[in-house]
């Protein structure tokens, strides 16, 4: 301001007025643009314009894609498309539609909730639309307004397609379900995509695999007669088919894996080693998808959901549990890789286990103890006071970063949604998780799998897998890709400085199962192919020092889990499995079992018939 | 002819013009100009509802509060008004700060801010005060600004344009930005400067589309390139609205008879699309007439600019008539499909009240601007 005499006010006056010169042929630039655009729409276009709005008695339809089909690596069909019909009004053709509505319910039911979404339905949609009135109608129904349509204009039958699950409950949690896109979902959809009729995949591949299985939204535009009704299809663009889609998985090894879970709560996963291929994946109990495609009413849903077993839940991506003993293959390989532990060192396993100045005494799950023990008898017995001890050296953080890199509280990215990635605690884990610190008693707990420790199914059998390749990760997955290569795995590859070690954890889960005192001898006898095996019997409940575990004296649903992890043929593993029965008791009576049926039924019966039938995509 | 050059009615017609434009400090001809404009959208509205008089008379009325304003604004010699351009800046950024908190807690978007008495945007309301601002403020130092002027500048734009787009109030913040960047422009932000903003938007664009966006606001921006590729939703409406407008060829199909208007194939047809209603009843002739109408007002708004007296009043007249003119061809565009539906009414004939006050302030302040030069110093 005070410079104010140095400005030069008559150059600034020109400065701005050039500037409004350049603005008014700015103006003018733009109104010729519009001018432009403007005689292209009504002069040059007129006749198509004019057409339209003259004939502008066009109903616009969605034509809904059919979906992908989905089958397993045999080819046998997991999901597929098969006609139904609904009812659908246009409102616009209709005079009184509550009138309507009230001799409509003569002839076919609407429920309450019905009438409510079709009145919703028809609030955001325009009145020559058609609105769906009712899903899945009966064949008596069609059959009844076939008799009666011509009292109601503006009531259509309309055919279209809906999912089928051939198997239906088998393999559930894997394939999942569709259903009707709900309001929040089709906010926050690709409105070009989905509308208030279309289907979407609510769980499992059906979600994950949702992009694909979906394909393109069709139109047809109508033309109707002055009262309505359609005269002819005046344009169509043809739906795009989702894309077909083949899993890794294995159907007879997946009904195999089923009726090995008998009535048990629990999960069961094999994968194929080598690539992370998901050949079966339970979980039990089960619901039948069939059952929610034509949606289910709210209280019925809300049963489901809640039924005791919550046969919705996937276990086997979903469940965590502390994996228990399982893990002592991976924290002893740990302990030996780190020189907390020498390879011939022994230990006197007297049945407990005392740290200094803690008065809490930790016992091992035989009374009186395994005696002088090393390193293969402690996993193939599954000695706990090993274990202690070597958490005891190792500290939680030392086994908190092995562990991590076997997989343990990292979800492995298999492509089923809700997976969970289990927790493997650590000092830094507790301060931030509980605002604790952690204490050393602790520290033992999680050497035996349990404390705070807790892993998902599928982790498990991923870790197995990386085992039976001694070190080298895999990518969990279902989806058959057409290149040979399988997913690239999130895990880093472990390098051993002492190659040896892995042979000697992998004997260490021989011996579990073909040693003469291995937890799980029981399944070893008379195979031809050695497994390598690990038992695990995860406590729900924490007992009191003194306490004794006993099964019969305990309520079922806390009764101990039973787990098992294993691989086969042991020099050459071509199928890795985990099993998870929730209460199950031990893992030797319970677990092993189910999982030596499985890795027989592939090895011996499946196996070779599967590489013949696999479908090129 | 006879009659006008009679002496007596030359004189009446004397007497008449010294009060419009030296009393009421109106401008004769931007005057006309509006009130054919008015005049038109009452035809317009009356035919976009269907033949209801009800509704144009409100329109009438808001139209008509709209001049009272207007004579208000002219009173205030531009000199009277510079002082307060920070005061109001700061008001009513205070003001939109509260809608915006208050939103908060309401849950959800808020544009209105209740003040016991009275009910206000005071988003609308920065639509001026934020050019009376840059006008003020780069009316301080010489021009063209410096860097960090113009720096500041930005800042000054930045700050009640995020908070409106806060709101969020998208079509709003575009108003306001294209306001305050008028200005800006005419005080002569350098080319460089223009061309590095250029720059720098285009670099972020393509970020903002794949981390900023919902797969939905995406598919909105597609929906735009490409209305058929969603027929039955947002496409729609921009596909009826080109229908009207082609189908009205170039006579139209007259007034009351747009097929495409009384059918109800257009969307929001008394408000943002009222343009269509328009072009399809009176065809290309009407669509150039009204055009030309625009075209005259925004010319003699620039010319008004072109004449001022001082910096401050070429900055505040230029940045007022840049802004009308952003309205007018972001909704012509609009509709036309040549831009993306922002929601922006159509000035003078759109229905609905709140951006009419600001409007026709603004054109008080560009008559004031020009009423109240002091005719010695030409």
């Amino acid at each position: 301001m005070k410079l104010d005499f140095l400005r030069n006010f008559a150059e600034e006056r020109r400065w701005v007025q050039g500037r409004i010169i350049l603005v008014i042929c700015l103006a003018l630039v733009v109104a010729a643009v519009l001018v432009g655009r403007m005689a292209t729409l009504q002069l040059v276009e007129y006749d198509r314009y004019s057409a339209r709005s003259q004939d502008n008695r066009i109903r616009l339809a969605p034509i809904d894609p059919p979906r992908g089909i989905i089958t397993d690596r045999r080819g046998q069909v997991l999901a597929e498309n098969r006609p139904a019909f609904n009812l659908i009004i246009v409102p616009e053709q209709v005079n009184d539609i509550d009138n309507l509505l009230q001799q409509l319910g003569g002839i076919v039911e609407l429920t309450p909730k019905d009438l409510e979404r079709f009145h919703q339905a028809r609030a955001n949609s325009r009145s020559f639309q058609e609105v769906t009135l009712k899903f899945d109608l009966t064949d008596i129904e069609v059959a009844r307004l076939a008799n009666d349509r011509h009292r109601f204009p503006g009531v259509e039958v309309q055919p279209h397609l809906t999912r089928h699950y051939p198997f239906g409950a088998s393999a559930s949690h894997v394939i999942g379900y569709v259903s009707r896109i709900n309001e929040e979902e089709l906010r926050d959809s690709d409105r070009t995509r989905y509308r208030n009729a279309s289907i979407v995949g609510k769980t499992g591949i059906e979600k994950a695999y949702e992009d694909r299985l979906h394909g393109r939204l069709g139109i047809a535009q109508i033309e109707t007669n002055a009262t309505g009704r359609p005269l002819q299809v005046l344009h169509q663009d043809l739906p795009q088919s989702g894309e077909d889609i083949q899993l890794t998985l294995d159907m007879e090894l997946q009904q195999a894996a089923e009726a090995a879970l008998e009535n048990w709560r629990g999960a069961i996963i094999a994968l194929e080693p080598q690539t992370g291929a998901v050949l079966a994946l339970a979980s039990q109990p089960v619901f039948n998808p069939n059952q929610m495609v034509s949606g289910l009413d709210q209280a019925t849903f809300q049963a489901l959901a809640n039924a005791p077993g919550q046969p919705l839940f996937n276990r086997a991506v979903s469940g965590r549990y502390p994996p228990g003993s399982v893990t002592k293959p991976f924290l002893g390989l740990a302990g030996l890789a780190t020189e907390n532990m020498g390879i011939n060192e022994t230990l006197n396993c007297t049945g407990t286990y005392n740290l200094p100045n803690v008065s809490r005494t930790w016992r091992d799950w035989r009374p009186g103890g395994h005696g002088r023990i090393g390193f293969t008898q402690s996993v193939a017995q599954s000695c706990d006071i090993y274990f202690y001890e070597l958490a005891h050296r190792m500290g939680i953080d030392l086994m908190h970063e092995w562990m991590t890199q076997f997989g343990f509280g990292q979800a492995t990215g298999v492509d089923l949604p809700s997976e969970r990635p289990g927790i493997m605690p650590s000092t830094e884990w507790k301060q931030s998780r509980l605002g604790e610190v952690w204490f050393p008693g602790e520290t033992l707990n999680v050497g035996i799998g349990q404390g705070f420790m807790l892993s998902t199914p599928v982790q498990l059998a991923a870790a197995a897998s990386m085992m039976a390749n001694r070190g080298r990760p895999i990518q969990p997955h279902l989806l058959l890709s057409d290149d040979a290569a399988p997913p690239t795995p999130q895990l880093e590859p472990l390098t051993l400085e002492d190659e040896r070690l892995w042979q000697l954890a992998i004997d260490s889960m021989v011996e579990t199962v073909h040693g003469r005192l291995g937890t799980a001898r029981a399944i070893g006898a008379d195979l031809p192919y050695e497994i390598a095996g690990k038992t695990g019997t995860s406590q729900v409940i924490g007992l009191g020092p003194d306490e004794e575990y006993d099964e019969d004296a305990i309520a079922e649903q806390f009764r101990d889990h039973a787990v098992f992890i294993a691989f086969a043929p042991a020099d050459d593993p071509r199928i890795a499995v985990a099993v998870l029965v929730e209460n199950g008791g031990s893992g030797s009576s319970t677990a092993a079992p189910m999982a030596a049926s499985v890795i027989d039924t592939w090895l011996t019966h499946l196996e070779e018939t599967n590489e013949l039938s696999l479908q090129p995509n | 002819m006879s009659l006008a050059s009679s002496p007596i009615n030359q004189t009446a017609r004397a007497a008449s013009t010294h009060l419009i434009q030296r009393v009421l400090h109106l401008d004769m001809l931007l005057l006309t100009l509006l009130a054919l404009l008015a005049g038109i959208g009452v035809v317009v509205l009356y035919s976009a509802f269907g033949g209801e008089i009800e509704p144009v008379k409100g329109h009438i009325i808001r139209v008509g509060l709209g001049l009272v304003i207007m004579t208000v604004f002219a009173q205030i010699p531009p000199a009277r008004l510079a002082p307060w351009a920070p005061v109001l800046f700061g008001i009513i950024l205070v003001f939109l700060i509260a809608v915006l908190v208050m939103g908060q807690f309401g849950g959800g978007a808020r544009r209105w801010l209740d003040l016991g008495i009275v009910q206000f945007q005071p988003s609308e309301i920065m639509k001026l005060a934020l050019p009376l601002m840059m006008a003020w403020f780069l009316a301080r130092t010489p021009i063209p600004p410096t860097f960090r002027i113009t720096a500041a500048g930005l800042l000054l734009i930045a700050i009640p344009v995020g908070l409106i787009g806060l709101q969020p109030d998208l079509g709003t913040a575009l108003v306001v930005g294209a306001a305050g960047a008028s200005v800006l422009f005419l005080a002569g932000l350098r080319w460089r400067y223009l061309l590095l903003l250029f720059g720098l938007i285009a670099a972020i664009a393509p970020v903002f589309w794949v981390f900023g966006m919902q797969a939905y606001q995406r598919a909105r921006v597609l929906t735009f390139l490409d209305p058929n590729r969603d027929p039955l939703g947002a496409g729609y409406n921009i596909i009826q609205s080109q229908i009207a407008i082609g189908s009205g060829g170039l006579f139209g199909k007259g007034w009351l008879n747009g097929t495409q208007a009384h059918l109800d194939f257009i969307p929001e047809r008394h408000t943002d699309f009222v343009f269509s209603v328009f072009a399809e009843e009176f065809g290309f002739l009407g669509v150039i007439a009204l055009m030309t109408l625009y075209l005259a007002i925004i010319c003699r708004g620039l010319w008004i600019a072109y004449q001022a007296q001082d910096n401050f009043s070429r900055l505040l007249a230029g940045g007022i008539t840049m802004t009308f003119l952003v309205y007018c061809f972001v909704n012509m565009g609009m509709v036309s499909g040549v831009l993306p539906v922002v929601g922006l009414p159509l000035p003078l004939i759109s229905y609905g009240g709140s951006s009419i006050v600001t409007l026709m302030a603004g054109f008080g302040i560009l008559m004031a601007i020009h009423s109240h030069r002091r005719m010695w110093s030409t």
